[in-house]
């Protein structure tokens, strides 16, 4: 899940990095209004705790595999969503200088991907509505509040976790890096991240359960079943899964949409509507005729971040091809006899 | 990594901002290469690697993180020989795809940036990373959140092995954790540490903590960080709108 920088072109890491700096500033500017230092030290070791509990290995049963923890989830769980969020951002940048998960520039788009999904719409779209609600009451007061704590979690995980999967693959097609139509690369990233996010979410309920047990009241919104009952009804609760499953929906319909030329151009070119005209219609069709088409084009003509194509194909290539070769072998003699030197002096130092 | 930062070498003793800032100007290079330009990206090599023998670091040390980032950029780029098969150049009677060549520079691509990024980790301490992307006005709360969860994961990784290590002991024959120790295991852990950290905190404000940390004084920007600076941006901008590689290979080839 983690993006590494060849897999951006700089203008798509620069817009990540703009969206997730933005989040980042909102959230920072919301925790200084209730006191963020004393939150701070317990940020930090929830942060190193979710680092850290990437490396336990929770055997799935049945399976030999090995699934880890949901860290965006966790948090937002734990330290309500703004926090949660910052917590994700340092956690990831952690990875990224020390492990090489993800690269520098590339940490816009992984904050994104992981951050913002699992603690904003985690929390404010899955994990507080279900906490809220009357869901499960027939269970009584501890069974409910169980139930919605597994159902909310597992949730939670699976569709923040397609949400950063769809992301990575928008990401990467609008870079121009891979030749895989949006269509079949969504195929392979997606039913990979939902067996991933079933059991992260597992491991996520068990944790939060453990929580749940022994001090409930750290946990955000967990005791609020009949105070926030008022407000957020039955009804609501149902609104908000109809707008989650609508999402996945969407989601699910991309990946298994057979025509992925028409979805990447849904993406690229459907601003000035004309999208639902175009629908269908096979390439030639839409890219001849249709004047939303041609509209939709001129836009994406000027918002294309993609590197120009152009290859030296015309010029012909014999000559240039055998100096490139030639040269490239220069290149690579310059660069092991530059080790060498290295070698050589780091030796002399040590004698 | 905290031992190779702490090391001594020309390349250690730069300016943190100055190195900072390098790196990202190297890696947004690298990344605008067009896909199919790999002679030219590959001229981009000798940079990071002068800089890893100025530094005394071996390059080999950075090479075994590359298994992290590797499984999605191959995923990304194996399928380009496959679908764009327009023959871009032949060796001898062999014809050589454009993907293949796209694939090749995704690849370079990955290498570079981790070298780049891992040159910056292995030269500069994480404290005076910090204090200089206050600098850069970084918010404070952020930058202090980084330093104390950087102190804090070295604890936590050290007590997690030693609980999965007790763990294993007492359940011979078992790969990973049962399903019924999954939330008792790390929720433990984790109630645990946030009373502990709760405690530190009190500790700290009691000694006077107020909202950040004062660094330790970076060292003032001097000329050679100046030098540095101008020289790698001479070096990004000539190698990335020359074809050095091409360019060299012309004197001798026509």
């Amino acid at each position: 899940m983690h993006m590494a920088d060849a897999l951006l072109a700089p203008g798509v890491a620069a817009v990540m990095i703009a969206a997730s700096g933005t989040a980042a500033g909102l959230s920072i500017r919301d925790l200084r209004r209730d006191d963020a230092a004393a939150k701070l030290p317990t940020m930090a070791v929830t942060a190193a705790l979710v680092f850290a509990g990437q490396m336990i290995n929770y055997t799935i049963p049945g399976t030999g595999s090995s699934g880890h923890l949901c860290g965006g989830m966790l948090l937002s769980a734990l330290l309500g969503p703004q926090a949660g969020f910052l917590s994700m951002i340092v956690v990831l940048v952690t990875q990224c200088l020390f492990f090489a998960d993800g690269g520098l520039l590339a940490l816009g788009a992984n904050i994104w991907n992981m951050a913002f999904y699992g603690c904003f719409v985690g929390y404010y779209l899955i994990w507080r509505p279900i906490m809220r609600s009357r869901l499960f009451s027939g269970l009584g007061d501890r069974g409910g509040s169980r139930a919605r704590i597994a159902l909310a979690s597992i949730l939670g995980c699976v569709i923040t976790l397609r949400l950063g999967a769809l992301s990575v693959v928008i990401e990467t097609t609008a870079s121009g890096i891979t030749e895989l139509p949006f269509g079949a690369f969504a195929e392979i990233m997606l039913p990979i991240h939902l067996a991933i996010g079933l059991v992260e979410g597992l491991i996520t309920t068990a944790v939060l359960l453990f929580v749940h047990e022994t001090r409930p009241e750290l946990l955000m919104d967990a005791g609020d079943a009949q105070a926030g009952a008022s407000r957020w009804t039955l009804r609501s609760t149902l609104v908000t899964l109809a707008v989650v499953a609508a999402l996945v929906g969407g989601v699910l319909s991309l990946a298994a949409s057979g025509n992925p030329d028409g979805l990447e151009w849904s993406i690229f070119g459907n601003a000035d509507g004309g999208y639902s005209a175009n629908m269908g219609l096979d390439e030639e069709a839409y890219g001849v005729s249709s004047a939303a088409a041609d509209a939709a084009e001129a836009i994406q003509e000027k918002t294309a971040f993609l590197p120009d194509y152009a290859f030296a194909d015309s010029e012909s290539p014999a000559g240039t091809t055998v100096s490139g070769l030639l040269g490239s072998a220069i290149v690579a003699a310059l660069a092991v006899a530059l080790c060498a030197l290295g070698g050589f002096f780091r030796r002399r130092r040590k004698a | 990594m905290e031992e190779l930062a702490a090391q001594d070498s020309p390349v250690h003793r730069l300016h943190p901002l100055a190195k900072l800032l390098v790196a990202v100007g190297y890696i947004l290079a690298v990344m605008s290469f067009p896909k199919y330009a790999l002679t030219g990206l590959f001229a981009m090599l000798l940079y990071p690697l002068a800089l890893f023998q100025l530094s005394g670091i071996r390059v080999s040390t950075c090479f075994y993180k590359l298994r992290v980032i590797l499984p999605l950029v191959c995923a990304v780029g194996v399928a380009n020989p496959f679908l764009d098969r327009a023959v871009a150049l032949r060796v001898g009677t062999v014809a050589v795809p454009g993907g293949v060549i796209s694939m090749l520079t995704l690849m370079l691509k990955g290498v570079l940036a981790l070298m780049a990024s891992f040159l910056l980790v292995a030269t500069t301490r994480m404290d005076s990373l910090c204090a200089s992307l206050r600098r850069l006005r970084v918010p404070g709360v952020l930058v202090t959140l980084l330093l104390l969860t950087y102190r804090y994961v070295g604890v936590l990784v050290d007590e997690v092995s030693a609980m999965s290590q007790a763990y294993a002991l007492r359940a011979p024959g078992q790969r990973g954790l049962h399903i019924s120790a999954w939330g008792s295991f790390l929720g433990q852990l984790l109630l645990r540490s946030m009373d502990r950290a709760q405690e530190l905190y009190s500790a700290m404000l009691l000694r006077g903590f107020h909202d950040h940390f004062h660094y330790v004084a970076i060292p003032p920007f001097r000329r050679d960080s100046a030098v540095y600076m101008a020289t790698s941006a001479a070096f990004i901008a000539l190698a990335r709108g020359v074809d050095l590689p091409r360019l060299l290979g012309g004197l001798f080839v026509r």
